[in-house]
């Protein structure tokens, strides 16, 4: 049983009690809303508007979108319906009539949804040639609505330098378009124009727009269509060589279970059985009491003194962090944990000298070599790792440690092929110590009461010369 | 290279007799008993929702972000960046092969290096913030000291550490410059010693792309979290390199995974549009992050300081920010111009940046 949020993932569909599924493809989930948008029940209303001596056929207002998205995504903010809106027509699913530009707008601006033959999720990717065709043609149609915008006609201009050997072969595949889509209806062709106008505008997108084909060349290997068979809008014979992406290699599919497979997993199963695991209702105390903790160290949650440098302009606050003397936050914090305190090089510091008035730093300073050790590299791990053996744990140590029987046999033992683990269940068995111990002990101690105090003081006497200054002037 | 046959101490798995008919499908029958059985136990568990101990907290009030800096300079898409421990400087890559270092404060570019392939997908800075690290459709993570001398030719210095057999898709140093940690897609994540370039650890066990890792934030801890294209979140023990937790609840890829700043649970974004919260002591998904408006991929999540926030940078364009304990979101931002690919916050908590493949990035 998953856990939801608040926010549940709900309905896009004639049938509010249906919910609808994650969809793991954006534009399946665009799909969905494309089709609900369109239905004549619940979409928006789909009709043709007279205008001077023509008609526009099919159209929608970009207000009549926004209103259906917001009412329909749960979307508050216009804004942000317009931001989905845009998203949706880059992909392609809908365009303004009178623009290459494919955003949306929340105005009285005329968009048409694109037909499902363009659909993106048909993993168009055509070819130059395709264009060309698309391009010349428009140049045969003698309507002012199919003129070519500048950057459309500097792409023919390219694209006849490219061809320029099967222009004649492009020419006439043009021609039998215009003649094929001449036998079409007025209506019918204005509409069917549009779309395939827009295809165009998202397949070979407006210089400085998105060109939404994009991809992210992770997830390239892993397509549908991995070797990327390129299928001509207008029917041409496909292409006889195949480009290969450039990161193809065999596709990997997802590792089938062998026997081996599945025995590690049931192994794996097994040790989470085995595993305590906490209740839902505790963890979430948890997770909450120290976010709460934490919130007034939380520069996005609760205000800085000195400010945030990149709001200020001020870098004072990064200057007093790195100095040598810490401010009350800070000292406030190492009373959180050990690990808090340890975290901070002046609050190691202050715990050592603490320890060490209480005979007892070694085992702070055999952490820290153990810290080290790990940090090293390889080459110089087994030699540390002896050199901490005799500072700490042989017999006659300078600084010797108390270990527990078995750690202590058990650390030997490693130390026969010593690595940069070879101390693991001494550190834990050590930071136990302290934090158990020592660390409380620390917390009430003078040094670390005194440097409160004193950073208590220093702030009060601060905010009282502030006050004097405000009053006497 | 991971193909030789030189992983050290794997221990060796707890051989069983093997039965002679043992048939997959016998094994299959067992795992899946398990499973349920898994799931009833955890479900036992599952008294309450995050959401609503969280109702008694106070709610955020409203929030005023705004992009501080934008730092253009790179030619193509920005894939790819990470934060040096001094707050204020940031490593960029990109798919153009151009690996910049900047100080995001004054926004003044300080280095940069040109790798010998494109799509550069991971970076990282080391924590000494005297290196980077970075790699992507070379298969390699290769790290390069950063040079004073602004004059110096950075790429002569450059050291070729960790060899995979397909993209590298993150890394990261772990709290040393030392050593480094790294995913790839050939399905593994692996653990390298800088100066030798020696493979010291593999983990095997995603059944496809790993996509993102990121190391729990304690300072005894040895573990690590990987999410990949099998729609798994994995937990590593980075001594042994077993998987020690797993979860699996996404639709889909995953593309970034983040520890909660106890380390005691992870977020999770993937592209089924969701983040997700994932606990590690229940050993369940707590939460998820989700909106119907919201219907494109995430590609990178990262916490505020005090986790209270959850930011999420999404291939529509924008970001999300989400109240962590309530599941709703508190604001969405508006400003760059094409997908926003990563996220990360400042160390100190000051800011976050985002990268986008509208070339920039922002603070």
């Amino acid at each position: 049983q998953q856990a939801y949020g608040c926010d549940k993932r709900p309905v896009v569909r004639a049938d509010p009690a249906e919910a609808r599924p994650l969809t793991s493809n954006p534009l399946h989930a665009i799909e969905d809303i494309v089709t609900l948008i369109q239905d004549e029940t619940d979409g928006v209303p789909i009709r043709t508007v007279k205008s001077f001596m023509t008609k526009i056929p099919s159209v929608v207002t970009g207000t009549d979108i926004v209103q259906w998205l917001m009412k329909n995504l749960s979307i508050d903010d216009p804004a942000e319906a317009m931001h989905v809106g845009s998203l949706i027509a880059a992909q392609g699913y809908f365009f303004p009539i009178s623009d290459h530009v494919l955003s949306l707008k929340d105005d009285g601006t005329f968009y048409r949804f694109q037909a499902p033959y363009f659909w993106p999720s048909n993993r168009w990717e055509p070819e130059n040639t395709d264009y060309a065709i698309y391009l010349c043609k428009r140049t045969m149609q003698n309507k002012t609505r199919l003129e070519l915008a500048d950057y459309e006609a500097e792409n023919l201009a390219r694209l006849q330098r490219a061809f320029a050997r099967k222009w004649e072969f492009i020419y006439m595949q043009a021609e039998a378009q215009v003649k094929i889509d001449r036998k079409k209806d007025k209506t019918e062709r204005k509409i069917l124009d549009s779309q395939e106008r827009a295809f165009w505008d998202v397949h070979r997108p407006v210089p400085g727009c998105v060109n939404t084909t994009e991809m992210d060349i992770r997830k390239c290997r892993r397509m549908k269509n991995p070797h990327r068979v390129k299928k001509s809008v207008y029917g041409l014979a496909e292409e006889a060589t195949q480009s290969q992406s450039p990161v193809h290699t065999p596709l990997q599919l997802c590792r089938k279970g062998t026997k081996e497979d599945v025995k590690k997993e049931i192994l794996f199963l097994n040790t989470q059985l085995d595993r305590h695991c906490m209740k839902m209702s505790k963890v979430s105390e948890s997770l909450i009491s120290y976010t709460e903790q934490y919130m007034d160290y939380d520069p996005f949650v609760t205000g800085q003194e000195p400010p945030n440098p990149w709001t200020s302009d001020d870098p004072s606050l990064w200057d007093l962090e790195t100095s040598k003397e810490p401010g009350l936050q800070r000292v406030k914090k190492w009373g959180f944990s050990l690990e808090e305190a340890l975290k901070d090089s002046a609050g190691q510091e202050l715990f050592l000298k603490f320890l060490e008035s209480e005979f007892s730093s070694e085992n702070l300073r055999f952490w820290l070599a153990v810290q080290g050790l790990k940090r090293m590299p390889q080459q110089e791990v087994a030699q540390r790792a002896q050199d901490i053996w005799a500072e700490f744990l042989a017999e006659g140590a300078p600084s010797s440690i108390n270990l527990d029987s078995h750690s202590y046999e058990r650390t030997n033992q490693n130390l026969k092929d010593p690595g940069r683990y070879s101390y693991e269940d001494a550190q834990d068995h050590i930071y136990k110590l302290m934090k158990s111990d020592s660390y409380a002990r620390f917390l009430r101690s003078n040094v670390y009461q005194d440097l409160l105090r004193k950073k208590v003081n220093g702030k009060s006497l601060a905010s009282k010369r502030l006050t004097g200054l405000m009053q006497s002037s | 290279n991971l193909m030789t046959d030189e992983s050290p101490r794997v221990p060796e798995m707890a051989t069983q007799e093997v039965q002679p008919n043992e048939t997959l499908t016998h094994l299959k029958t067992e795992s899946d008993t398990l499973k349920t059985k898994l799931e009833e136990e955890r479900a036992k568990l599952h008294d309450v929702e995050l959401h609503q101990v969280a109702e008694k907290v106070d709610g955020l009030g409203q929030f005023i972000m705004k992009t501080r800096r934008t730092l253009k300079g790179h030619g193509n898409k920005v894939l790819c960046m990470d934060w040096c421990k001094d707050k204020r400087r940031i490593v960029s890559s990109s798919q153009d092969g151009k690996v910049i270092v900047w100080d995001a404060f004054t926004t003044n570019k300080e280095h940069a290096v040109t790798m010998p392939c494109t799509w550069v997908m991971a970076c990282a800075y080391a924590p000494s913030g005297c290196a980077v690290a970075c790699g992507g459709l070379d298969n390699k993570c290769s790290v390069y000291p950063l040079s004073l001398d602004k004059n110096e030719n950075l790429a002569a210095k450059k050291k070729s550490v960790a060899m995979h057999t397909n993209y590298l898709s993150a890394c990261s140093f772990t709290n040393s410059d030392m050593q480094i940690l790294t995913s790839s897609g050939d399905g593994t994540c692996a653990l390298w010693d800088v100066e030798s370039g020696q493979l010291l650890q593999s983990f095997h066990g995603h059944a496809a792309d790993v996509l993102c890792l990121d190391l729990a934030p304690s300072e005894t801890g040895n573990t690590f979290v990987s999410g990949g294209c099998d729609k798994k979140a994995n937990v590593w023990d980075m001594r042994s390199g077993q998987c020690i937790q797993s979860f699996e609840t996404h639709e889909s890829d995953i593309n970034s995974v983040r520890y909660y700043p106890s380390g005691d649970a992870f977020a999770s974004g993937s592209d089924d549009a969701t983040c997700r919260l994932y606990d590690l002591r229940a050993d369940r998904e707590v939460a998820i992050y989700s909106k119907e408006s919201i219907i494109f991929g995430v590609s990178s999540v990262d916490f505020s300081l005090s986790g209270r926030l959850l930011f999420g940078g999404y291939n529509d364009y924008t970001i999300n920010v989400w109240d962590v304990l309530k599941g709703t979101r508190v604001s969405i931002l508006f400003g760059h111009e094409n997908r926003v690919s990563t996220l990360r916050v400042s160390p100190d908590g000051t800011a976050f940046c985002t990268g986008s493949w509208d070339h920039t990035l922002r603070v």
